[in-house]
């Protein structure tokens, strides 16, 4: 067990942490991911408020869709990223970070200047569990009536699973199909024991609980950012390959015009992926040599199971962020091989 | 339970002796596989290099962690187990065999007395985990 944002974690569970990524991959993988944030706004001016704030465009979404964004600052850098839930026009769940909630919580208050809203961080009432993989749908429909086929991807809804109230979501962080049940707090062990229970875990086909290790390496393998580590309040959104959530168009937000010059004069350096070529795991913040010159920093490093090879995320300068490019790790004193390669580095198969 | 074999020594850092004349090979122990977790990457020295008691010799890394290896006596390297770059589990699935890491002529043979025995070595073992 670690702590992680102040939570006792365990890194893995006694399958260790190849065999639950690999599960998680080839059948289901249940994840406790109670350690994140739910911040609550409610109000006539919800949505605007959350749009002032965010770099997504909030209006964009409907009752029962959710969509990744980032939490940004004035120089369009990341406090932190998250998933806004439209629940109705006037109601919106903000999913955040564990070791970031407080700072966000924070954040998100000091910055409410009359808009017609009610704030609340209710983290401490929901738990979070994350069931992945190709068989998640089918073990979750044991327990609820909820017409799970029809949630779409990064859509939601209100239901009961085993009995419990809840939201189910369609969204991981895993890169597979995959739900989110949030729940009352208390009920977290009755349903981590179900979904463990009708996911048939102890078969060598059934559900694996997993721990930290294996979700980073999975995220990792689906090319998905980590806080603090591939993203902070030093990377703007364009340095770090998440223009995709920069809507410059839809109007005023923090940090829209130290964007929108960045966007104008490109980027002097971006998150790139990698691939080490020989022997040897690249690892977070080791440094990257091209033509001998310390060029950058990998900021997240690992063997990637499922993928059997070893992977990473770096800063480089942008001229050096294409593909095919050969770079060198500073694995320990040893310059170790690699190439920068697309992302994401694993892609289901739908 | 882990496994502590009689016959050999042990160092407080989870490596294990065996000695063979004047030579000694060294691993970590069942203990310390089990503890790392799934090993996926071994980095050992060259053949000739040279080490005091209880330098690092080379690591050995798990999914999320690089761990030192320390070697309990001095010596200089005769072979290394060539075969955990394609199979670093080996460690884990049998860390006093097929796990083994380098094989050293010993500076000093009577180094391996001061080391701990097998019941001291259990006893070590039992304390950490409380």
């Amino acid at each position: 067990m670690v702590d992680f944002g102040g939570w006792d974690m365990p890194v893995q569970y006694p399958a260790g942490t190849i065999e639950e990524h690999l599960r998680t991959r080839r059948h289901a993988g249940l994840f406790d991911v109670s350690h994140m944030g739910e911040i609550d706004v409610k109000g006539t001016d919800a949505i605007t408020f959350v749009n002032r704030l965010t770099s997504n465009d909030v209006t964009k979404l409907v009752d029962g869709q959710a969509q990744y964004s980032a939490l940004t600052t004035p120089k369009g850098t990341v406090i932190d990223d998250l998933l806004v839930y439209r629940l109705a026009a006037d109601h919106l769940l903000l999913v955040v970070n564990a070791s970031t909630t407080e700072k966000d919580w924070e954040w998100i208050k000091s910055h409410h200047a009359g808009e017609s809203v009610e704030l609340n961080n209710v983290s401490a009432d929901y738990c979070q569990l994350a069931l992945q993989g190709p068989d998640a749908q089918s073990i979750l429909e044991k327990l609820t009536d909820l017409p799970l086929s029809e949630i779409k991807y990064y859509h939601f809804t209100h239901g009961s699973v085993d009995g419990v109230a809840g939201i189910v979501s369609r969204t991981g962080y895993t890169g597979e199909d995959g739900f989110e049940v949030y729940a009352p707090a208390d009920r977290a062990e009755q349903l981590w024991n179900k979904i463990l229970d009708v996911g048939q875990t102890g078969t060598p086909t059934g559900v694996l609980s997993c721990g930290l290790a294996a979700r980073n390496t999975l995220r990792l393998e689906a090319g998905m950012a980590l806080y603090g580590n591939d993203i902070d309040d030093t990377t703007t959104l364009f340095e770090a390959n998440l223009g995709w959530i920069c809507k410059l168009d839809k109007g005023d937000f923090t940090g829209r015009e130290a964007l929108a010059q960045q966007k104008q004069e490109g980027v002097k350096r971006k998150l790139a992926g990698f691939e080490v070529t020989e022997r040897g795991i690249a690892r977070d913040h080791q440094e990257v040599v091209v033509d001998g010159n310390r060029v950058g920093q990998v900021t997240s490093g690992s063997p990637a199971p499922f993928l059997k090879k070893n992977i990473g995320l770096a800063y480089v300068p942008a001229e050096y962020a294409t593909v095919g490019q050969e770079i060198q790790i500073d694995v320990r004193g040893r310059l170790v091989g690699a190439q920068i390669v697309k992302t994401p580095f694993y892609k289901r198969q739908k | 339970m882990a496994n502590v074999p009689e016959d050999l020594h042990y160092s407080k850092d989870h490596e294990w002796v065996r000695v063979e004349g004047d030579q000694a090979i060294i691993g970590i122990t069942d203990y310390a596989q089990n503890s790392l977790g799934d090993v996926v990457y071994v980095e050992l020295p060259k053949a000739e290099e040279e080490f005091a008691a209880n330098e690092p010799f080379g690591s050995v890394e798990s999914v999320k962690a690089v761990s030192e290896v320390f070697t309990p006596i001095a010596g200089t390297v005769v072979t290394i187990n060539e075969a955990l770059a394609d199979e670093p589990e080996s460690v884990n699935t049998d860390p006093y065999g097929g796990g083994w890491m380098i094989r050293l002529k010993m500076a000093n043979r009577g180094e391996v007395d001061s080391l701990l025995t097998a019941a001291e070595y259990e006893d070590f073992t039992k304390a950490e985990s409380e």
